[in-house]
């Protein structure tokens, strides 16, 4: 998503019949899926635009923990080009591997071998989006909150990004929490009301050109669904565990039964994680992909093929971003809606019959 | 780094920010925001309520008002048409009092009147005795001096008072 409004703005140019790009952008090859796979993958290098020599690249801080102790060092200290190996030595003995086994993994080289280091925590691209992405949430709720410590429930009800914060609160503890969880939904709202603006917002910077990926990142929604998980554990009462253990089926059909439900329990969490993640990913690919349609058409074929495909690409491009923008919101809250239910149904009472 | 496996390092990283965003959350955020907006929604439907009786009250009010209005001209009509009665009798007393003391008057004019002319009679008439009395010694001095026709005269007389008398 990072190059689309710069894409754009070449796209226009080309519209626009300037020579001196087109000339350079057809002389190079296109690989789209590169592109795509660079813009969605982590890396330790945050590549903001231009390619080769012009490329304008902010190098993160790499941490780690070696068997040389910790070590917290630029990731421009690798060397530029990877040897024969496919490692990019940098300093302490480390290497950042670019080969099939250790892609974008730092290792460490002891005699000839590589070996990972043991703890990784560099700042990487995801990282510090994902750092980004925090602030300006830790922003929105300081900001929030300020009306709200300034203001009596008698003052008339607040309006901008205030306002926006109440509505979408309101409507998520109101229509999403309280149906879903029912009484005592009280001490679960924090928490859902967390996930929600956290995805919520990590999708929107992710749509910001240069922002990255943070929820199209695996990490972020494995971390997200864990949590609903073992909340939903630790909220399951003993209708909850006799339902998965002791169901109310005949005999022969709790072998069956059992073993579904327990896989159930990780199931749910796990296509929270996927659907998530899957989501965000495929956003991303399908606009960068459309972006890179102009360039692969821009170097293979003739001017007139490029107008029209070009143009023809933009409109999609921009239909891609308006969806991607629904979408945002529509992921953030069906991830936070079935957080919800799947709390709700472990808290669930029987019936009384 | 492979699209579909969780790398330790950012894992590490989101629950650190995760957890950070939590509690400035918890701290700050949410439950402020909950509070006041339930706050502000009983407040707003204490004021419906309140609005809902005040215009109760008010509607009350002009009722009674009306009600009190129409009293007060019923009221007024009646000590209107009560003081026209009022007024009608007193004249109509006054108007035979009046009457009563005028013929009263007058009956009183009547008698004295007639009384002063009894009296302006009787004294006219013993005037005129008197005189006559006087008048007739004179006449009768001078006459006296010729027996004759004094004696014509005293038949006369005597013969008036006897068919006077005789009346």
């Amino acid at each position: 998503m990072k190059q689309t409004i710069q894409y754009i703005f070449i796209s226009l140019a080309f519209l626009l019949g300037s020579p001196d790009i087109h000339a350079e952008q057809q002389s190079e090859g296109i690989n789209a899926t590169e592109i795509v796979l660079e813009h969605i993958q982590d890396s330790h290098e945050w590549h903001i635009t231009g390619e080769g020599d012009n490329a304008i690249v902010i190098h993160l801080p790499i941490i780690v923990y070696s068997s040389t102790g910790w070590h917290i060092f630029s990731s421009g200290k690798f060397a530029e080009a990877p040897d024969a190996q496919g490692m990019r030595q940098g300093p302490y003995n480390l290497a950042l591997g670019t080969n099939k086994e250790y892609k974008g993994i730092i290792t460490e080289r002891i005699g000839n071998d590589y070996s990972p280091v043991a703890i990784d925590i560099s700042i990487t691209k995801t990282v510090a989006n994902l750092l980004i992405d925090a602030l300006v949430l830790i922003f929105i709720i300081i900001y929030t909150s300020h009306w709200y410590r300034r203001h009596q429930p008698t003052d008339p009800a607040p309006s901008g990004l205030t306002g926006f914060v109440e509505m979408l609160i309101t409507y998520l503890q109101e229509d999403i929490i309280k149906p879903c969880l029912g009484k005592g939904y009280e001490k679960y709202c924090t928490y859902l009301v967390t996930v929600f603006f956290f995805i919520f917002i990590c999708n929107l910077m992710g749509l910001i050109p240069f922002g990255g990926n943070v929820t199209g990142n695996i990490t972020i929604t494995f971390f997200l669904a864990l949590c609903t998980f073992i909340i939903t554990q630790f909220s399951g009462n003993k209708h909850y565990w006799k339902d998965i253990f002791n169901p109310h089926v005949p005999g022969p059909v709790k072998i069956i039964l059992v073993p579904i439900e327990f896989i159930g329990i990780f199931t749910k969490p796990f296509a929270l994680m996927i659907r998530l993640f899957a989501n965000m990913l495929a956003g991303h690919a399908i606009a960068l992909a459309l972006t890179c349609i102009i360039f692969i058409v821009g170097a293979t074929m003739s001017a007139a093929w490029l107008y029209g495909l070009g143009t023809f690409s933009i409109i999609l491009s921009i239909c891609m971003m308006i969806l991607e923008l629904l979408v945002c919101f529509l992921q953030a809250l069906v991830f936070t809606m079935l957080s919800a239910t799947f709390i709700g149904l472990a808290r669930t009472e029987p019936e009384t019959e | 780094m492979e699209l579909l496996m969780p790398s330790t390092g950012l894992l590490f990283w989101m629950t650190l920010v995760f957890l950070i965003v939590l509690v400035i959350m918890w701290r700050f955020g949410f439950p402020a925001i909950s509070k006041m907006v339930l706050e502000r929604k009983k407040f707003i439907d204490e004021s419906l309520q309140q609005a809902y009786e005040a215009k109760e009250k008010l509607a009350n009010i002009q009722k009674e008002s009306d009600t009190i209005l129409q009293e007060a001209k019923e009221k007024q009509a009646m000590i209107l048409n009560e003081a026209k009665t009022t007024h009608d009798a007193i004249v109509a007393k006054a108007k035979s009092e009046a009457q009563e003391e005028a013929r009263k008057l007058l009956a009183d004019a009547k008698s004295t009147i007639e009384a002063e002319k009894k009296a302006a009679i009787q004294d006219i008439r013993s005037q005129v005795a008197v005189l006559s009395v006087e008048v007739a010694e004179k006449v009768i001095r001078q006459k006296l001096n010729d027996d004759k026709n004094q004696m014509q005269l005293i038949n006369q007389f005597l013969d008036e008072i006897s068919i006077d008398k005789t009346n």
